[in-house]
């Protein structure tokens, strides 16, 4: 079968260890997490992860139904990149005399959706958010020009194209309830 | 009023609050103020304190198994924590509900390496359904709450409450909680109406159906739903190994045991159905044999209460999540009244097959040593087929599980999953003191005996009265079975110098026989359940013998091989 790239978004009651918990049916099968954010979710108490991750449908669909029955998880989905707005957040850090003496780096700034979030005598740092195919393009070409001190980029964050968030109202969900009294 | 009381006191009226009536346990060092509570609640806990704490989890499995409450042993830090990890992995794959307590050094000092520190719950989390650190003594009358509901709701499985030295001594003002429901968990799923219609249109069309009986059938208890199920349908059953008995084995509809040394006739017709109907099974690469080539013919229906089952190793047409004791009679309901004679009967053709090549020469050999097979049967009949069956790992489980007969429900305890050696004799000592009205009969080999032997104290202390049955052929049996048939006869670790049994069970004051004989074996079995306590009985089987049919690694489910 076919690798590629994934998506898992994962919501869990925000206590103490859940990371372990999921990152270790990922341990447990050798699958290699690419990027992972971790943060709270709009809802109170919930804790939203989204992990991306290269692999086979069947494995990624097995790792995330896991996921979705450990007992503090809400809900785990994945998706292909097709069925979701994703964005990365990278920081560049750049030395400011090399940065005044070659003028084809501003024009790159200027050029690109980034924006310059501090200036000193010493660095220059750049942010810039976008998809990892144009985050690396803008490392390269400030790489090329000899001026990068250092870089970090962050793990993905996404939201799903098909509906908006619907676990405030299956938390809150009558029938939901019933299942859980029984 | 609230009472102020110590973080041990509030886990004590915690767990007479869940019904808590044995606990199997072993103390130490952060453990000590639980275990000084305990000291007040003799006469509420049966103390069982067994001799290791691998022995305390098997034993709270057995009590579990043979109950249908949720066991439960309490244990001190490091070593003691880290000694229940097998215990608490075999009932994670078997899933049988077990909480397990244990120390853990005082909040200020986690994380110092102090003495006897382990992350309990770090190591824990993948082979339990929950694990938490109790840091407060505020926090006890929650945590035992959720424990023993999430341990013993839905698919069940072993919890772990790791409990800091300074909760323990710790005072609140107590009061009870109660848990019935985590919002995020759905323990018992509303099957899908629809896709129970479909089903029963499968089942009606279906010429040749075949269901398999798991585990999922005695936990859900729906034995009656079943029986129901397939009378309606006239279909055929064939049970797992963890599912010997949710069905009777003379029950007319009864085809068998599925697996690698299962029943010929339910294996073969595997791959000749034309639908398999799985209920409360998990489709084990022990019960696939070849999953590629398994049951490609057929259409499958599977039954389970856990969403992850669903396409995990078999590929389903229709999934119903749910309790089967929910599903199968809103399946009953739908279903026709149908005849499949010629179908059944077809099973029947194949263990004819399988019992002239086979079980005749298994139970009634005539000379030579004593087998494995007749053994169980004998020991079967003489309980009037009515005992709970407890198995070590291996060729003694294999051959004790084949020739065993099952009339009761919850007759048959085994590590199923993950074939834990050792499993045998402490699960039986937690069966019989759970069921201490049944005939527990421990069927083990000389190896998985000696690998929790220092039960036989915990025997000797407790009066339990266990019938063991230690099939003794002076080799680890299984392992030198597939260096005979698979590593061309290279047997590699696996002869045995033994012991004296009959000496070390002296020791422990438990009488014993040892039987040479097979004109002896009538006598020795009947003196052994006569015996108002634990007995052990010492049989010298053939040395050499094989476990058959068998379904070899790798091979497609209906190739069998008879010798």
């Amino acid at each position: 079968m076919e690798k590629r790239l994934y998506t898992i978004i994962i919501y869990t009651e925000n206590i103490a260890g859940m990371l372990n918990q999921v990152t270790a049916e990922f341990t447990r099968r050798m699958m290699n997490i690419d990027t992972i954010t971790a943060s709270s979710s709009s809802l109170d108490g919930v804790h939203r992860y989204t992990i991306s991750l290269w692999g086979e449908e069947d494995s990624v669909h097995k790792v995330t139904k896991r996921i979705a029955k450990k007992v503090d998880v809400l809900k785990a989905d994945y998706y292909t990149d097709n069925e979701i707005f994703f964005q990365e957040v990278a920081l560049y850090k750049l030395s400011t005399p090399k940065v005044l003496a070659d003028s084809e780096i501003s024009r790159i700034i200027r050029h690109s959706t980034a924006r310059v979030i501090e200036v000193n005598d010493n660095y220059t740092v750049v942010e810039m958010t976008g998809q990892t195919d144009v985050i690396v393009s803008l490392y390269n070409d400030f790489v090329a020009r000899g001026c990068m001190l250092q870089f970090v980029k962050s793990g993905r964050v996404a939201v799903p194209r098909a509906s908006q968030e619907k676990l405030s109202e299956l938390l809150f969900d009558e029938d939901y309830k019933r299942h859980i009294k029984k | 009023m609230k009472d102020r009381i110590t973080g041990s006191e509030a886990l004590m009226r915690s767990l007479v609050n869940e019904g808590v009536d044995t606990v199997f346990g072993y103390p130490g060092g952060s453990i000590m103020p639980v275990f000084d509570a305990m000291y007040d609640y003799r006469d509420v806990f049966r103390s069982v304190l067994v001799r290791h704490e691998q022995g305390a989890v098997h034993a709270a499995q057995g009590y579990a198994r043979s109950s249908g409450k949720v066991g439960l042993c309490i244990v001190t830090s490091g070593p003691g924590a880290t000694n229940t990890l097998t215990g608490i992995s075999d009932a994670m794959l078997d899933s049988t509900p077990v909480v397990v307590i244990a120390g853990q050094v005082a909040s200020a000092v986690l994380g110092t390496d102090a003495f006897q520190e382990i992350d309990f719950v770090g190591i824990t989390q993948p082979i339990t359904k929950w694990s938490y650190q109790i840091r407060r003594a505020e926090d006890v009358a929650w945590a035992v709450a959720r424990a023993f509901y999430i341990a013993g709701t839905g698919r069940p499985g072993p919890v772990v409450l790791d409990f800091t030295k300074d909760a323990q001594t710790a005072l609140v003002d107590f009061e009870t909680a109660k848990v019935d429901s985590v919002r995020s968990y759905i323990p018992y799923p509303t099957p899908s109406r629809s896709a129970i219609e479909e089903a029963a249109a499968l089942i009606n069309e279906a010429k040749r159906p075949f269901v398999l009986v798991g585990q999922g059938v005695e936990l859900g208890e729906a034995h009656e739903e079943l029986k129901a199920f397939i009378e309606k349908g006239d279909i055929p059953a064939a049970r797992t190994l963890m599912g010997l008995s949710a069905l009777p084995s003379d029950h007319p509809l009864c085809v068998g045991m599925l697996g690698m040394h299962g029943n010929y006739g339910p294996n073969y017709n595997t791959n000749e159905c034309d639908l398999l109907i799985a209920v409360g099974m998990r489709f084990s690469d022990r019960v696939t044999g070849n999953v590629k080539t398994y049951a490609k013919q057929a259409k499958v229906i599977h039954i389970d209460i856990d969403h992850a089952e669903i396409n995990k190793n078999v590929r389903v047409d229709v999934p119903i999540v749910g309790d089967c004791k929910e599903v199968l009679p809103m399946l009953t309901e739908l279903i026709d009244t149908a005849l499949h004679k010629e179908w059944i009967e077809s099973f029947r053709k194949l263990n004819a097959i399988e019992d002239e090549k086979v079980t005749e020469k298994a139970l009634n050999p005539g000379e030579g040593a004593l087998l494995m097979g007749e053994v169980a049967r004998k020991v079967s009949e003489a309980t009037g087929n009515s005992a709970i069956l407890v198995t070590d790992v291996g060729q003694n489980q294999m051959m004790s599980a084949r020739y065993f007969k099952y009339t009761k429900p919850h007759s048959i305890l085994t590590s199923g999953g993950l074939g834990t050696m050792g499993y045998g004799l402490p699960a039986a000592i937690g069966a019989k003191i759970a069921m201490p009205e049944r005939d527990v009969c421990l069927f083990v080999g000389d190896g998985g005996l000696q690998m929790n032997i220092q039960e036989f104290g915990t025997i000797m202390e407790q009066g339990a009265a266990v019938k063991i049955i230690l099939l003794n052929n002076n080799y680890l049996g299984n392992v030198r079975q597939w260096q005979e048939l698979f590593f061309n006869h290279r047997y590699s670790w696996t002869p045995m110098l033994n012991p004296d049994y009959g000496l070390i069970a002296k020791g422990y004051n438990i009488a014993s026989r040892l039987v040479t004989e097979r004109a002896e074996l009538d006598d020795a079995i009947r003196e052994m359940l006569e015996t108002p306590g634990a007995f052990l009985l010492h049989v010298a089987v053939k040395e050499e013998a094989n476990v058959m049919p068998m379904t070899p690694p790798g091979a497609t489910v209906s190739e069998m091989i008879f010798e």
